[in-house]
């Protein structure tokens, strides 16, 4: 029986599988695309050799790090749509930081930078928690708008504070970062950094703290039912404005290490997006900790693709993100399908009246 | 309008539905015919409800056939089941409660809607029609939310009628009702039924007995029993539906003289919308005694649960608890000085319904020594501790693991006294303990309620069952619009007694 209900999964996530690449196909042949060709480019290219792996990599780790943060969130019953917004402040605050220390041994420079980081995200996650919390403002409303805020803000300061002196054409965008506060990068030539083993030591961390902690536990409570939790004695407005704190902070370090590891100076539309593709990333995974390692890979496939869409065919790369609305949609039908039991029962019923029907 | 023009007989035969894992209804078959009510028994989970929605076409049988009048029919949806004239009043009624009497009869009725306009005038006159026709009082023009629960379960048997039913299914009609209107009801039913068929679901045996001429008992699906009512005792009855002999436990000890744990001093409190709830309520309880709190859902009892609890704000008053000031404490606060509490809500407020038994049983302890260590929880200790409360609360469930929402209602219940009596409160309140229970579950915790208050606990049992309060009370006050009308001791109530005090009268005027 216990099979059975194993098989029925794997068969609705391969449906939505089929579904996910034909719906992908319509709209590659509506381009005027080769099927086969894109798909192809799409699966077999990040494999080819260590450098695309890399590349994998090294997109997997800022979705990784918002991701865990959503997680906290989430569980803790808040969406956290201001990660892009979190991240913009994590990375103006890692800027600054990592100037200031400058010189100093890197054993110092870069944990001070990344610390920077989650306070400056971990503050920006707190406002929107706090309003939640004390006045009731819906957060999808003030993380939204917090994130055009960060935006300009963002853009204030690589313009005039953080500057390059260097810079004469009006490109606004830092100076380079100082090596005490660079991430090494593991191979030469790839780009792989350091981050990832920050990445790897958050889902651990965020996987203890969701589900061995009492923390973790009360959080898990309030999101799941608020009444529930405030009658058992939990302080549901305290551990909200706590999970947006440590959501803001992930983000926030995201931001770090993307500049520390990848760019090396803050320039505009330094977060690509990562702020919204890591909410789809922390869905995908099941709002689970470890389960977003595996996910943040599968996205980090999407989105290295572009790249190479780009380069190697005539479809154009928006694709990707046309491909990624399509499996959020499946993501929640799927859950919908799984979660169903009346179906799941109907189906068993089936499958087994037509078993016995053929035995005979 | 309508297939059929009367309903001599409605017969199932052989219905069988499937629900993951379990069979609903085995192979029920049940006969009414014109002019009958029929009472359809049986504790909860028993198949009852199922079975109607069968009939009025809003689930579809696996097998099994339906007959009117001998002849077959197929309901796909409850607009099939009321164009041959059968009709169901839910258990939650199904009103628009910011629209008027009239609005929310007019939404069923397709041919007073004409293109995007409704022709009030003549649901008008069809609701006089219906109501004079059966003595069935209605103010078309009241909103619903104006109501009160008797009132909207008249408007929702109106609403049936005026879809032309001639066939009634009324799922526990007197679920919600005081004493007195349930009377009301049962001889407004008995009147009905001279010109309809009804079948009447129900576990309150006296009104089984007061109503039905035929009754049908259900276990685990299946028929189990079927006879004319006169020819039994509610007491064989009840035996046949649990399928065991029911003792009632009772409370038949001497009230005792321990020292006041509850001390509830001129309290206000708001509601939801803002007016007082409570107002200037005063209550004592003692430790070791229960003093059963009676009273129509919705005069107070919510608010004086959450109040105690440091779940709502306290305008003025005082709540002493053992010699300390309670009221605006943190529910925290409230809880670390010994007070338990078994809520209203059960499957929202008392437990987490996604997080598993397990988990559920940590809700109030899980910084305690005993549970964690640093903030880590201990898991070991944590499952051994909740696989004996399994056994001990007999928690019927296959596994720890399992979301607690999907338990049934007794077994939600279960765990929820679990916790609350395993950690030793000092005190318990207890708000509708064994709504919806059905007899065995309800017997197992008022046994556990108890034998707590024999331990020396004081409890505040806040019921709208009667039977319930004068088993189980030492004490017994009476709340109206947010007053405490009247307490009396356990031999000097009655039924009669407490009805009248629930509906507002007092007695010394």
């Amino acid at each position: 029986m216990n099979n059975y209900k194993l098989w029925y999964k794997v068969a609705v996530i391969l449906a939505a599988i089929i579904v996910a690449l034909f719906i992908g196909s319509v709209i590659i042949i509506a381009v005027g695309g080769n099927v086969v060709t894109t798909y192809w480019i799409i699966l077999s290219m990040p494999f080819k050799n260590l450098r695309s792996i890399c590349e994998v990599l090294t997109r997997m780790i800022p979705l990784m790090i918002i991701a865990l943060g959503i997680c906290v969130s989430s569980r803790c019953g808040i969406n956290n749509i201001g990660a892009e917004g979190q991240m913009y402040m994590g990375v103006v605050a890692s800027c600054a930081v990592a100037f200031a220390t400058a010189g100093m041994p890197r054993m110092v420079a870069i944990p001070l930078c990344i610390l920077a980081g989650a306070v400056a995200g971990g503050l920006y996650g707190f406002v929107p928690g706090f309003l939640k919390a004390k006045l009731e403002v819906s957060e999808l409303l003030s993380t939204v708008m917090l994130n055009y805020v960060a935006t300009q803000f963002y853009l204030f300061c690589i313009r005039v504070p953080l500057l390059d002196p260097q810079e004469k054409t009006g490109t606004p965008m830092s100076a380079r970062l100082p090596d005490s506060a660079s991430l090494h990068k593991f191979f030469r030539g790839a780009s792989l950094h350091q981050g990832i083993i920050l990445a790897l030591a958050l889902a651990v961390l965020v996987y203890i703290l969701l589900f061995k902690t009492t923390w973790g536990y009360k959080m898990r409570a309030a999101g799941a039912s608020s009444r529930a939790a405030r009658y058992g004695g939990i302080n549901v407005s305290k551990y909200l404005i706590i999970a947006m704190i440590i959501s803001g902070a992930c983000a926030g370090m995201a931001g770090s290490v993307e500049l520390m590891g990848v760019q090396g100076r803050a320039m505009s539309g330094i977060t690509s997006g990562y702020g919204f593709s890591g909410i789809v990333v922390a869905l995908f995974g099941g709002l689970h900790p470890i389960l977003v390692i595996p996910a943040a890979f599968c996205f980090g496939i999407l989105l290295y693709s572009q790249v190479n869409l780009q380069i190697l065919t005539a479809v154009p790369p928006n694709l990707v993100q046309t491909l990624q609305g399509a499996i959020i949609l499946i993501i929640v039908s799927v859950q919908m399908v799984i979660n169903n039991p009346y179906t799941e029962d109907r189906f068993r019923r089936r499958f087994f009246a037509r078993a016995k029907r053929e035995a005979r | 309008m309508g297939r059929f023009n009367e309903i001599k007989e409605l017969r199932v035969e052989n219905i069988v539905k499937r629900f993951p894992g379990v069979l609903a209804t085995d192979h029920v078959s049940l006969t009414v015919g014109e002019h009958e009510i029929l009472a359809l028994v049986g504790e909860n989970g028993a198949g009852k409800t199922t079975l109607m929605n069968i009939i009025m076409g809003l689930y579809q049988s696996d097998e099994g056939s339906m007959y009117i009048n001998g002849e077959e029919v197929r309901f796909r949806s409850p607009n099939d089941a009321f164009d041959c004239g059968i009709g169901m009043v839910h258990q939650q009624y199904m009103l628009v409660p910011n629209m008027t009497v009239l609005e929310n009869i007019a939404l069923g009725m397709k041919e007073c809607q004409k293109f995007a306009k409704v022709d009030l005038a003549s649901v008008r006159k069809k609701v006089t029609e219906i109501s004079t026709k059966y003595g069935l009082k209605v103010d078309p023009d009241a909103y619903i939310w104006q109501l009160a629960v008797g009132e909207q379960q008249r408007v929702e048997l109106v609403k049936t009628l005026c879809l032309g039913a001639k066939f009634l299914i009324l799922d526990e009609p007197t679920s919600a009702l005081t004493p007195q209107e349930t009377d009301e009801l049962i001889a407004l039913l008995s009147r009905m039924s001279k010109e309809l068929s009804i079948i009447f679901i129900s576990h309150k045996l006296n009104e089984v007995k007061a109503l039905s001429q035929k009754v049908c008992i259900l276990r685990h699906g299946a028929v189990v029993f079927e006879g004319n009512t006169k020819d039994y005792t509610p007491k064989e009855i009840a035996a046949l539906m649990t399928g065991h002999e029911v003792e009632t436990s009772a409370n038949t000890e001497e009230p005792c003289e321990g020292k006041p744990a509850l001390e509830i001093r001129d309290l206000c409190v708001k509601s939801d919308r803002d007016f007082l709830a409570l107002d200037h309520f005063n209550l004592d309880v003692r430790q070791g005694e229960i003093v059963g709190l009676a009273g129509v859902s919705g005069n107070g009892q919510r608010e004086l649960a959450q109040a105690i609890n440091g779940l709502r704000r306290v305008e003025s008053g005082s709540i002493r608890f053992f010699g300390t000031e309670i009221s605006n404490m943190t529910p925290r606060q409230v809880i670390d000085l010994g007070m338990g509490y078994i809520p209203e809500e059960r499957n929202i407020e008392g437990i987490v319904p996604s997080m598993s038994i397990k988990e559920n049983m940590l809700l109030k302890d899980n910084e305690t020594e005993r549970f964690s260590k640093n903030h880590i929880l201990k898991n070991k200790v944590i499952e051994k501790y909740t696989d004996d409360m399994r056994e001990k609360f007999d928690i019927r469930s296959p596994n720890m693991f399992i979301a607690a929402g999907s338990l049934s209602g007794g077994n939600i219940q279960k765990v929820i006294l679990a916790r609350e009596i395993d950690r030793n409160p000092k005190f318990l309140v207890c708000v509708y303990p064994i709504r919806g229970l059905d007899m065995g579950a309800a017997e197992f915790i008022h046994k556990q309620l108890l034998a707590l208050r024999n331990r020396g606990v004081g409890i505040l049992l806040i019921s709208e069952e009667l039977e319930e309060i004068m088993n189980l009370s030492d004490r017994i006050a009476v709340i109206c619009k947010g007053q405490n009308q009247k307490v009396l001791m356990r031999d000097e109530a009655s039924t009669a007694r407490l009805g009248i005090l629930m509906a507002g009268v007092k007695e010394d005027e």
